[in-house]
């Protein structure tokens, strides 16, 4: 009996672009123990890795999963997972895009907030997975000269992310994922932002109270505190500049603090 | 361009205000952690961190006593779960899925 001639005889690029297009033909070099090509054996493959990154999406945003009912999660996991092979071999990291293309899929048009949902979603698992820094102590805050205290900028911590929404995604997150068992009662009419941070070991999420999105989004594009507070103030007029600073630290956003 | 900012006076009583605040509890990365055993719920110990995570998810069943999770030294053992189950400091051998 002559025997197959192994290793087979299939580039790693030709095995790839196969699995990807299902209309795709095995690629030849591809047997089995017959010597013959072996296709129900490569839709094995195929199957395995749209399986397994619809498992992913799953782990990572089990609230969508919630709000959408399982079915349904499945099927949106798939139509996006087809469309998007993954970048990088890190499964952690698989899925950045979905909250987009959850907010430009047609069939979810009339609920817009499930992508702010997913983006919460998203950086939970980013702020798990970021590097460990220690967040700034308040009191190098207070040691700084109150004549400059204004034109300080802040570095952010890797872990530190702001959702900025128009729709109550605070509510949405708890009542689907953080806290299942509270009687939360989700007011569309409501927006809320959230802030996410792991000032140690545990990921941390915090509303944030009025004007302090806009506060700390500007704060995050490097502008000034003096800046930030006077932005913040003029869009909101509720905006307690104490009350937003002390929500930051203690949540740990940032890292360190630049002198002008 | 030349931003508005905020006058130096109301920032530092800001600040002020905001630091005092802090210092008066003790900041929460200084409290000291230890592994706590048997309080996670289904699914939600440490190492349930999403996609590509080895372990993500392994506890199947509530309260599973070889799944950990972390929390302030102290509160371990006082930590409540459902049925007058304790937590516990060492891996205990109740709730264990089946094999």
């Amino acid at each position: 009996m002559d025997l197959p001639e192994f290793p087979p005889k299939v580039g790693v690029g030709d095995f790839g672009a196969a699995l990807w297009n299902p209309e795709a033909a095995t690629p030849s070099g591809l047997i089995g123990p017959d010597g013959l090509t072996a296709p129900k054996r490569f839709n094995v493959y195929r199957n395995n890795v749209i399986v397994s990154l619809c498992d992913a999406l799953e782990q990572t945003f089990p609230a969508l999963q919630n709000l959408l009912g399982e079915d349904y999660f499945k099927a949106l996991a798939r139509a996006f997972v087809v469309q998007h092979p993954p970048k990088s071999p890190v499964l952690i990291w698989y899925g950045s895009e979905f909250p987009d293309f959850i907010e430009a899929f047609p069939p979810l048009a009339s609920y817009p907030y499930l992508a702010d949902v997913a983006r919460v979603e998203w950086a939970w698992v980013q702020a798990y997975h970021a590097a460990d820094v220690a967040p700034l102590d308040p009191a190098a805050l207070g040691s700084v000269d109150p004549n400059v205290l204004g034109s300080i900028r802040f570095e952010k911590h890797p872990a530190a992310a702001l959702i900025m929404s128009s729709w109550p995604v605070w509510d949405l997150a708890r009542a689907n994922r953080f806290e299942p068992d509270e009687e939360i009662r989700v007011d569309l009419d409501r927006s809320q932002s959230v802030l996410i941070a792991r000032p140690e070991f545990d990921v941390e999420l915090l509303q944030l109270r009025p004007g302090g999105d806009v506060f700390l989004n500007a704060l995050l594009s490097g502008a000034t505190l003096g800046e930030a507070a006077a932005l913040a103030e003029g869009q909101v007029a509720e905006f307690s500049l104490s009350d937003c600073l002390s929500d930051c630290l203690s949540i740990g956003v940032f890292t360190d603090l630049v002198t002008a | 361009m030349k931003h508005k900012a905020m006058s130096a006076a109301i920032v530092a009583g800001a600040v002020a205000t905001a630091v005092a605040g802090l210092s008066a509890t003790a900041p929460a990365h200084a409290q000291a952690k230890e592994k706590c055993y048997g309080v996670s719920l289904k699914g939600q110990n440490d190492c349930k961190a999403g996609a590509g995570t080895t372990c993500a998810g392994t506890s199947t069943v509530d309260y599973q006593g070889n799944a950990w999770t972390l929390v302030p030294k102290g509160t371990c053992v006082s930590m409540d779960v459902p049925d007058g189950r304790h937590g516990s400091l060492t891996e205990l051998d109740r709730d264990l899925p089946e094999a």
